[in-house]
């Protein structure tokens, strides 16, 4: 008999893993709770679990963070330990709380433990994403969220919308799975290597499947940051799921894809920065475009935002096509006020649709601003952070992203984005003016289903919370700033 | 601090009438008394105010975002602190005016009106470009549902053109301070050099004329200032349209001196159409607010008159003016809303023969409207009188469109008094349609005082805003 110690095992760093097992352990105990806990408490018992997790891993990627000053690679050069990735999970864990305090309200009856399992799975998935550091990682995190998404948004198995979006977000979502799965075998084939350093370092990075490798790579992962022209799924997903999902999906989903392709196409692909900068910088005029002029045209408040965030990924990906630290430093900036305000927007949304039982629109807002001050304001809030006004950090984000734009000579990316924030205006501003500047409806269809609005303290305690961070983030630039800088220190600019 | 205390008290107010659910009388009272308070603080800040210096005044400084160079800096030169000081009279007023008129849902109302003010006097306060940037748009959002929400009935698309027209503006100048702040090293009004890219300078310029407005950028005038509720209309006319000669001054003629010069004669030349536009529009309007409206798109013409003359003389008379435009134009607004109030109307067909038995009404209509046509004597004249000598030296037919374009003052002014005072007594005019009270007595005949004053001493304002003509010495300077 072999003694266990005499055989070699790797050694593993827990701390660095730790957060996305938190979510993995939240996520299995969800699911056994979802067999073992009587149904009365098994809602209270998921959404604690859940939220437990998600803190818990915003917590522990926080410990991460301070102890990694340098870079580290785990598990056979698999994964990365570094302030990067542990700054996304810091964003994605405080928006999965958030979404968990968002879906408290929610009447589901029924698979209550496997929501919140699935959310907590998500989130784990994302978590891991961020800190992939292999093209094999990379693939695994993607469908591991993407996975759990799926089902996430298929959940309300008795709306057909929900259904149909469920099978539309698994269809495209496969294939720009398979985008990203076709390009890393290219890459893989031109390099012998996949780890993102050892693609940088490797030689063959003149043979032309490499580009379109690394081509593919950039489409994979703009279908999950949904900006344009792959965002086709974009607006019926967001509309049909479940609003506290969308809530999640608008503000992690996409600050995880355009985290991870920062950190790819800086790592391992700085020798091809002359062609990725320029199609990056496509990818986000078309999204500026595209993006802003269907949202203007959208009279359904979740379609309108989905839209929206099409153009907010066009924003985003600015600063990634700066190529600086600058850029880096403005997109985690940028991410921070607008995931707490896509979240915050999709939770006001999802308070009036529980209110009246339908779909939101920009008629069924009539006079809602006034009725509900609380939520009116806020979302006042966020419409404003969206559309880069004072007072909010989305216009220090806005700032931060024309700033990289000019600094790395793109003078035309400002003008462009500029010209897409003057029309954006129109369209944020249109929700206010329904809540605020519209008489209350008289329609008979339009009053409170069941009598008075239900209490939705949790979900207030989310909106509070954003709304918090929106503006906080606009007074208190510099911390932020400077956590930003630090994680970006992290990447071989 | 001084400074600081007058940008974020009415802020800080804004918010803690907004939150606490205080009935409407003592929503108001703490509203009018956050004004006062406001005024005496600016009193105070004037009697510390040393005008023979250069240097700003009531600084205050403190970092924002370093990686970029960005900080709080705000502070005081003459000509910004009487910019500063019409805004807290006019805010006094305006909000006065609320008070009374007693608006729907008063809180959010009062509360909107409190924040315009803080974000007013913090444009004419910021010496840094984001910050000035961030005041600027910041006025935009209570105007925006302050005529959105109070206003008259074509008031959702009245108040969606101007921040459409306003925003676009403003953005461009956000790719301008983005350009020039990155090229300078810095944000700093203070420490930034000259920049001769005539895109930047466009940037900002085509910012301001959609503020101030001037020809061809007005289109959004007529109707935020018509469809707005009268105070708003008088804030908007007197002060927000004021942070255009601001950005004028302090930014365009400083910072861009060389593309000033190129593109004088371009701007001249709007600023002398709009004058004549605005004064004949003004004189084929059928309202009151309308004559209003576009008189200020004129004399708005006439201030940049005075701005781009780039010299002393010029400069000082567009101060002056600027500070006697807006006291008269908030005037004549708050007494458009009182004829509203008694008439249902401020239409001239509708109106007319209402100075018999209505002494203090016929009076102050006629006085408010003697300033307006600058009678000689009073600020305007003076203001006018400076803004013309200063441009005579960039040619003389700009001071002929001027003066021709005061004939023109004097016509649609006197149109404008004898439809309402004169004539036969209008349909909407009714016995019952009492005198002004005291309580509106109190809000206008300080404007009036205010303009009496000046016509006695209009050296204080003219002679005490650009110690050691900066800005013009900056264009000369740069002149080959």
């Amino acid at each position: 008999m072999i003694p266990v110690a005499s055989i070699a095992t790797p050694e593993v760093d827990w701390l660095a893993l730790s957060p996305p097992l938190a979510l993995l352990a939240a996520s299995a105990i969800c699911l056994l709770g979802a067999v073992l806990v009587p149904v009365l408490a098994r809602r209270a018992f998921s959404a604690t679990v859940a939220g437990a997790g998600f803190v818990t891993a915003a917590v522990l990627a926080g410990f991460v963070f301070d102890r990694s000053p340098e870079q580290k690679l785990l598990i056979a050069e698999s994964m990365t330990r570094d302030r990067l990735a542990a700054l996304a999970q810091i964003i994605l864990a405080v928006a999965g709380a958030l979404a968990v305090l968002v879906s408290w309200g929610d009447r589901r009856r029924d698979h209550v433990g496997e929501y919140y399992a699935l959310l907590a799975a998500a989130g784990g998935g994302m978590l891991f994403f961020v800190s992939a550091e292999n093209l094999m990682t990379l693939f695994l995190g993607l469908e591991w969220f993407s996975i759990a998404l799926y089902i996430l948004v298929a959940l309300d198995t008795h709306r057909k919308e929900s259904l149909e979006a469920g099978l539309k977000y698994l269809i495209v979502g496969s294939f720009g799975s398979a985008i990203l799965l076709f390009g890393s075998a290219l890459t893989y084939g031109a390099t012998g290597e996949l780890g993102f350093n050892a693609i940088r370092d490797a030689t063959g990075a003149d043979d032309p499947l490499f580009v379109a490798g690394m081509a593919m790579i950039i489409a994979g992962l703009a279908f999950k940051a949904s900006a344009a022209p792959f965002h086709m799924w974009t607006p019926d997903v967001y509309q049909g799921a479940p609003t506290a999902v969308t809530a999640f999906m608008s503000a992690a989903t996409k600050a995880a894809a355009l985290v991870v392709t920062l950190r790819i196409l800086v790592t391992a692909f700085p020798e091809q920065a002359e062609i990725w900068t320029v199609a990056v910088a496509v990818l986000a005029v078309a999204s500026l475009v595209i993006g802003n002029l269907a949202a203007l045209a959208q009279k359904d408040v979740k379609r309108m935002l989905a839209y929206s965030s099409v153009s907010q990924a066009g924003f985003m990906l600015i600063a990634i096509a700066a190529n600086t630290p600058l850029g880096g430093r403005a997109l985690l900036f940028y991410l921070i006020p607008y995931g707490a305000a896509s979240i915050g927007a999709f939770a006001v949304v999802a308070a009036r649709e529980r209110e009246l039982a339908r779909p939101v629109t920009l008629t069924t807002l009539e006079g809602w601003g006034w009725e509900r001050p609380f939520f009116g304001a806020s979302m006042w809030v966020f419409m404003l952070s969206f559309a880069g006004f004072p007072f909010t950090g989305g216009m220090i984000g806005k700032f931060y992203v024309f700033s990289a734009a000019y600094d790395a000579g793109w003078w035309w990316l400002v003008v462009i984005g500029v010209i897409a924030t003057a029309v954006s205006i129109y369209y944020y501003l249109a929700v206010v003016r329904a809540m605020f500047m519209r008489p209350a409806s008289a329609r008979a269809d339009l009053v409170v289903a069941g009598g008075s609005p239900p209490a939705e303290h949790a979900l207030s305690v989310a909106v509070g919370a954003a709304v918090v961070i929106t503006i906080g983030s606009f007074f208190f630039v510099q911390p932020l700033i400077d956590l930003a800088a630090d994680a970006v220190a992290s990447l071989p600019f | 601090m001084l400074t600081t205390l007058l940008i974020v008290l009415p802020l800080v107010a804004a918010l803690v009438v907004w939150m606490t659910p205080l009935p409407r009388e003592a929503t108001a009272a703490l509203a009018v008394l956050v004004m006062l308070t406001e005024v005496a603080l600016w009193i105070v800040a004037l009697a510390g105010f040393d005008f023979g210096s250069t240097a700003l005044q009531d600084s205050a400084q403190h970092e924002w975002f370093s990686d970029l160079g960005v900080q709080y800096l705000v502070g005081f030169y003459g000509f910004s602190l009487w910019l500063a000081g019409l805004t807290v009279v006019l805010g006094a007023v305006a909000v006065g005016y609320a008070a009374r008129a007693g608006r729907e849902r008063p809180r959010a109302y009062l509360g909107l009106m409190l924040f315009l003010v803080g974000a007013v006097v913090g444009v004419f306060a910021s010496q840094d470009l984001l910050l000035f940037y961030v005041f600027f748009e910041a006025m935009l959002i209570p105007i925006y549902v302050l005529v959105g929400v109070w206003g008259g009935p074509g008031r959702v698309s009245a108040t969606v053109t101007f921040v459409i027209y306003t925003m676009a503006g403003s953005l461009l100048m956000l790719a301008s301070i983005v350009a020039f702040g990155l090229s300078q090293g810095t944000f700093s009004l203070i420490d930034a050099g000259t920049s001769g890219n005539d895109w930047i300078f466009l940037g900002f310029a085509v910012a301001f004329a959609v503020k101030a407005p001037l020809f061809p950028f007005h289109g959004w005038l007529r109707a935020a200032y018509t469809e707005s509720p009268p105070e708003v209309a008088a804030l908007l006319s007197g002060v927000v349209s004021k942070t255009a000669v601001f950005g004028f001054v302090w930014i365009v003629l400083r910072h861009f001196p060389r593309p000033v010069e190129d593109w004088r004669t371009v701007i001249l030349v709007l600023a002398a159409a709009g004058l004549v536009y605005g004064s004949l529009l003004a004189f084929r309007q059928q309202d009151v607010r309308g004559v209003v409206a576009y008189s200020s798109m004129g004399q708005m013409g006439l201030i940049t008159f005075g701005i781009f003359a780039t010299n002393d003389l010029g400069l000082d008379g567009a101060v002056l003016h600027s500070v006697s435009h807006g006291l008269v134009s908030a005037a004549m607004f708050l007494l458009a809303g009182m004829l509203i109030e008694r008439t249902g109307t401020d239409r001239f067909d509708r109106l007319g023969g209402m100075a018999k038995g209505r002494p203090a009404l016929a009076t102050l209509v006629l006085v408010v409207g003697m300033f307006t046509l600058a009678v000689p004597g009073s600020s305007n004249f003076a203001g006018e009188f400076a803004i013309l000598a200063g441009v005579f030296d960039r040619g003389w037919g700009y001071a002929a469109v001027g003066a021709v374009a005061i004939v023109l003052a004097a016509m649609y002014t006197l149109r404008l008094v004898s439809a309402i005072l004169h004539r036969t007594r209008g349909d909407a005019v009714r016995d019952e349609a009492r005198d002004l009270g005291p309580g509106e007595l109190l809000l206008v005949v300080p404007l009036v005082a205010l303009l009496l004053a000046l016509s006695v001493w209009p050296a204080a304002i003219s002679e005490r805003s650009f110690p050691g003509d900066a800005p013009a010495a900056a264009v000369t300077e740069a002149a080959p």
